[in-house]
């Protein structure tokens, strides 16, 4: 027998609540790693050198929309190779639970901007041709069982039709896909043409964002300063920034997702600290004659102390290390889903060592008293207890 | 013979509140090494805070206590465990087991005190269960041994350091006749054949028939002593 595996015999007197409190540890620290790799992704900065495509938004926030203009000055910038445009179209598809992104685009610059999307010729000519026409990723149209030929019936919840009517239908003309390297999640094309001619008046002529391919990335830099000089003391200001900033800024209209993450973080620590202090002080009481029969033995009372407090760090510890791997786990699965929001998904070697050390620092934290106690033991006065 | 144990004029007291309570008023005590001694009285007499003192659990309010020796009020806390680790094997009424670790670990305890090898460890903890008669019971918990079994494990628990001195308070205290009978001879044998100087804080007669000697307290005060 070692000191640790009476640390371990210790821990696992009573299995079921040792079990649940770790079990609630881990879940803790899963939250921590999900929560941090969020944050992390929102905090991360930009860098357009080496970029060959920008995202031109609203200046003041990514939701403001742009006028259509701003796509024909900006495809006429020298360095600017194609410039095309999406739009936030909402909506609401049989329930709001079943949300995808749906994005009225131009067909022609579309797909010639985003080449690496998969599409064939035939569909792309179809989508073209089709005024209400309407494309699907391959994932959401196996999602909901469409095939080509079938109308989609989205409810508008932002943009209502020029007659008033909030129902708007599309036929499917195909799917198209985003390679296996980029996961682009499931995905809904319209006719851009169709939503300006077809929406109410001030949905008219406006695009959410424009994305433009540059004819040489080393001049990404430059070329993001002339497009923001250009409409600089415009009523419609842009912001140019690489794609992955443009979708963190899209998700950040939920808040500050760097203080949201710490709040939210800082309530489960402090639920786990007492869940796991209250664990820790009723084995501690219950077996207050165990701990004099060792002092009794010729432990001395730091021992003992720190026998306590090492039950306390070895079962935060196991909920940590658990946690981070169940993370770790999770993360391809999970970096799929969020990728189109928030770009790169990642669980950084900072993050778990973060994880790992607060996982200690919860451990010093629930095992403080009990382990004071456990040294203040008076022998006579704890063998009476028995 | 020379005395292990020498108690001079050694006072107790507790305070309780605004009260002071005398549990032991002035006690002196020699007891020989390799001697079987049974301390007998009546419940709040002071027999075991005088087996506390004596095994270093607690410290005296006036006196000096001795043992191999060693002035233990001398000793700071941390010294006083050390000096427990290596003196004295203590034998409780209720066993006083980790019911978590098996027969074998429970006495392995005190040698994680010592820089043995975990293998000499184990090897020791195996020859005090041998000694005790319990050689094929080592991988059972407590839980799953009877209270005879359990006083045995206890007893291997208090021998595995090789102490001079066994301290037991109230060993069958919480066992039938035929098993006490059995703890009983046990000790003895320990006495006779491995040379245990033991001490042991009884109210029953028969325990008392085992020992070499038997002294008699009664409010704090040894009140009799009788050679067998």
């Amino acid at each position: 027998m070692s000191t640790f595996s009476l640390i371990w015999a210790n821990l696992f007197r009573n299995p079921t609540r040792t079990s649940l409190t770790v079990l609630s540890v881990v879940v803790a620290f899963m939250l921590f790693m999900l929560l941090r790799a969020i944050a992390a992704a929102f905090a991360g900065g930009v860098d357009l050198a080496g970029v060959d495509r920008l995202v031109v938004s609203g200046k003041y926030s990514a939701i403001d929309s742009l006028p259509i203009s701003h796509v024909r000055q900006i495809q006429a910038i020298e360095g600017v190779d194609l410039a095309t445009h999406q739009h936030w179209f909402g909506g609401i598809y049989q329930d709001p639970r079943k949300f995808f992104p749906k994005h009225p685009v131009p067909p022609e610059t579309y797909f010639e901007v985003f080449d690496e999307l998969i599409i064939e010729p035939d569909v792309l000519a179809r989508f073209a041709a089709t005024r209400v026409g309407a494309l699907a990723t391959v994932s959401l149209a196996e999602r909901f069982g469409w095939k080509p030929g079938d109308i989609i019936p989205i409810l508008g919840d932002i943009w209502v039709k020029e007659d008033g009517s909030r129902l708007w239908e599309f036929e499917l003309v195909g799917t198209y896909a985003y390679p296996p390297e980029r996961s682009g999640g499931d995905e809904f094309l319209l006719q851009y043409e169709y939503f300006t001619e077809s929406v109410i008046d001030h949905g008219k002529d406006a695009v959410g964002w424009i994305t433009v391919r540059v004819s040489d990335t080393d001049r990404a830099n430059e070329i993001a300063g002339t497009i923001d000089k250009l409409f600089e003391n415009s009523a419609d200001a842009t912001r140019t920034a690489t794609e992955d900033q443009f979708r963190r800024q899209f998700a950040a209209q939920l808040g500050d997702m760097g203080f949201i993450t710490t709040m939210i973080l800082t309530a489960v620590f402090f639920t786990i600290v007492l869940l796991t202090a209250n664990t820790m002080t009723q084995a501690l009481r219950e077996r207050i004659p165990e701990l004099a029969v060792l002092k009794t033995l010729g432990f001395t009372d730091s021992a003992v102390s720190l026998l306590v407090l090492g039950e306390a760090l070895m079962l935060c510890l196991i909920g940590g290390v658990v946690g981070v791997i169940l993370a770790l786990f999770l993360e391809p699965g999970l970096n799929a889903q969020a990728v189109a929001f928030i770009g790169n998904f990642e669980m950084t070697p900072l993050t778990i060592t973060s994880a790992i050390g607060l996982s200690v620092l919860v451990g010093l934290i629930v095992g403080a008293v009990p382990a004071v106690t456990a040294k203040r033991l008076t022998i006579v006065d704890a063998l009476r207890q028995r | 013979m020379t005395a292990l144990v020498n108690c001079r004029n050694v006072e107790k007291s507790f305070t309780k509140g605004k009260q002071t309570v005398e549990v032991l008023a002035g006690i002196n005590l020699s007891i020989e090494e390799g001697d079987f001694l049974a301390l007998m009285g009546p419940s709040g007499s002071g027999k075991t805070t005088l087996l506390n003192l004596i095994g270093g659990l607690d410290h005296p309010t006036g006196g000096e206590i001795e043992v191999n020796g060693k002035n233990l009020n001398a000793l700071s806390s941390k010294a006083l465990a050390r000096w427990r680790s290596e003196n004295i094997g203590f034998i409780f009424q209720f066993y006083n087991l980790l019911p978590v670790l098996t027969a074998q670990r429970n006495v392995e305890l005190p040698l994680l005190l010592t820089k043995l090898t975990r293998g000499q460890r184990k090897k020791n903890a195996a020859t005090a269960l041998e000694i005790v008669g319990l050689a094929d019971r080592g991988k059972h918990k407590p839980g799953e041994l009877s209270g005879g079994q359990q006083q045995r494990v206890a007893i291997a628990r208090a021998l595995v350091a090789d102490p001079k001195l066994l301290v037991c308070d109230e060993p069958t205290g919480d066992l039938d006749r035929d098993t006490a009978d059995e703890i009983l001879d046990l000790l003895q044998t320990l006495n006779a054949e491995h040379g245990k100087t033991i001490v042991v804080v009884t109210h029953d007669p028969k325990a008392a028939d085992h020992a070499r000697h038997t002294l008699y307290m009664d409010k704090g005060k040894l009140a009799e002593a009788v050679s067998m």
